[in-house]
């Protein structure tokens, strides 16, 4: 049983990573054999002529900023939450709450119209703003408990030292927050690199396109003679990045999920 | 503190929540988009909405994918977990498959996939020409899908959707179910050994019950996402498939929005979507409630 899922997991990974060392031909006259000769020059094709090459960097570059920028304010905004006891408290709690309850389709037409007003519509910076924002209540959420199971003694201390309130938090809270740090880093990744409908509604313009909205383009003008194996060699850049990431942090990835998924 | 709280709400507040905001009162008005004028129009739109038949297929889809999804996923991943963790040999010590490390890895790997590489490649491997599952079954023998279209068929498109997504996200819930069994003190199991109870029993008596939070947990967050479902729908059938096998809500909702510019529309649309996220969380907690809760098992 394990092995057979095993298997249903791994043709799917193997046929796509061999048929882009194929041509269009062979993929289609033989979808098991070996490539005759190995097409290394479907992956130049997909990286140049489908533009592959050039979504990679914007998603590097979107995914990298939105990254830093949510875990900067978002293990702040968690550690306040946390650890100081307000008016409003709660509503702010509930409204982090509702952003990850209520569907994203729902905010998709007016978040258009919001970053038309501000000029930031089919900008990175638009785009990387609202991954940002979207990607807040789970890193507050997860982060949440981390902040809240730190002892308080330490941060009193701090400042019984003379450290302000930025020192105590940069310097002494948030390196004892660093594996909750890593699992949430890890999480935004994965799914700002998934992300499709939020670029896909905001960032039209072909020149800022992320990967995602690269490959589905690219598959989806399938059929007017154009390279599958190059096609296949996209789907491997895309992947790549992600199973590297997976590989480094493994362990904590899924250490992570349980203690992440039962809020 | 002020800073460190306000930044991020304010971006939150301007790019999360006013949105939603919004949403709701756009879906009151007939707005197309690149005017001004907006006129408002009441609970006209969701009338207009529950008699558009192609919107209440979009529905019926999404409700049967609310339905099917979580069980079928929840069901292959509990089996799987649970051979790893205490599927091993009935002599010794309670343990796992053999290379159960192995299996963890391979089974979580197709989570980390972007989705819509995930629908890529599998509207490649359904392709009836030259497609990798009709390639498999010709060479079992099965002459007779030579070249059936897996997606292009009313019959099999929506099956075959699912299948994907199914695919896409087992490992993932195997790997939470791994977590909350070996929460369960090993007696238990040892206890529920020496009574006697065999491999399915143990499953059905001990694991389930004492994990069904986990359980519930995973139906709402598996749910939720057969209710979106966008990602692979439209990659695996950008028009929603043959006689709208495959439409979901979401795809109709980008649809309206984004090619015919009926903002109003689309945004109740989005309220539709949102009320019927917000009963089917509800509902999964009242059975659950209903049926015990967590209550009887701490036992």
């Amino acid at each position: 049983m394990l092995a057979l899922w095993a298997l249903i997991v791994f043709i799917p990974l193997g046929w796509t990573l061999l048929s882009s060392f194929k041509t269009s031909t062979e993929i289609f006259a033989s979808p098991f054999s070996l490539p005759k000769t190995w097409q290394f020059g479907n992956y130049v094709d997909a990286w140049v002529t489908a533009g592959i090459g050039s979504y990679f960097l914007n998603t590097v570059v979107v995914v990298g900023s939105a990254l830093v920028i949510v875990m900067v304010l978002g293990s702040m905004c968690a550690y306040v939450l946390a650890r100081y006891v307000f008016p409003g408290h709660r509503v702010i709690y509930f409204l982090m709450l509702a952003g990850l309850t209520f569907p994203i389709f729902l905010a998709v037409v007016p978040l258009f119209f919001i970053l038309k007003n501000m000029g930031l519509l089919n900008t990175l910076p638009g785009l990387i703003i609202v991954y940002v924002a979207f990607a807040l209540p789970f890193t507050v959420f997860f982060l949440f408990s981390f902040f809240k199971a730190l002892p308080g003694e330490i941060a009193e201390a701090a400042q019984i030292d003379g450290a302000g309130e930025w020192r105590t938090f940069f310097q002494v809270m948030l390196p004892m927050a660093k594996p909750g740090l890593a699992s949430v880093a890890i999480f935004n990744f994965l799914g700002l690199w998934n992300q499709y409908l939020i670029p896909v509604a905001i960032n039209t313009d072909q020149s800022h396109w992320v990967l995602s909205q690269g490959i589905v383009a690219f598959a989806g003008q399938m059929g007017y003679a154009v390279n599958f194996g190059a096609m296949f060699a996209a789907a491997i850049i895309v992947v790549v990045p992600v199973l590297i990431a997976y590989i480094v942090f493994q362990r904590q990835l899924q250490g992570s999920v349980s203690a992440g998924t039962m809020k | 503190m002020a800073v460190f709280l306000g930044v991020p709400l304010a971006i939150y507040l301007v790019f999360v929540i006013s949105p939603f905001a919004q949403a709701v009162y756009y879906s009151m008005t007939s707005w197309g988009g690149f005017s001004n004028s907006m006129p408002f129009v009441g609970l006209d739109n969701y009338v207009k909405l529950f008699h558009d038949d192609i919107f209440l297929i979009a529905i019926r889809n999404n409700i049967i994918l609310v339905i099917f999804l979580p069980i079928i996923t929840i069901i292959l991943s509990l089996i799987l977990a649970t051979l790893v963790t205490v599927g091993g040999s009935s002599r010794g010590q309670i343990k796992g498959l053999k290379g159960s490390g192995f299996y963890r890895v391979i089974s979580f790997f197709p989570y980390v996939i972007p989705a819509v590489v995930i629908g890529v490649i599998w509207a490649q491997i359904y392709d009836p020409s030259s497609g990798l599952l009709n390639g498999i079954l010709t060479h079992l023998g099965f002459d007779g899908v030579k070249s059936f279209p897996w997606l292009g068929d009313s019959r099999t498109a929506m099956a075959a959707s699912m299948a994907v997504i199914v695919w896409g996200f087992v490992g993932f819930y195997m790997i939470l179910f791994i977590a909350a069994i070996k929460g369960i003190p090993a007696e238990t199991f040892e206890a529920a050994r020496i009574d006697g109870a065999g491999r399915f029993r143990t499953a059905t008596t001990i694991t389930i019950p004492l994990i069904r939070d986990t359980i519930q947990t995973a139906y709402v967050y598996m749910g939720i996402l057969a209710l979106d479902a966008f990602v692979y729908m439209s990659v695996l059938n950008s028009t929603g498939g043959p006689a709208n096998s495959t439409l979901v809500m979401s795809q109709k909702l980008f649809s309206t929005a984004f090619s015919k510019s009926q903002f109003g529309l689309a945004c109740a649309m989005g309220v539709v979507l949102a009320a019927i996220t917000l009963i089917f969380s509800a509902l999964v907690f009242l059975v659950n409630r209903l049926t015990g809760g967590s209550k009887d098992v701490s036992a």
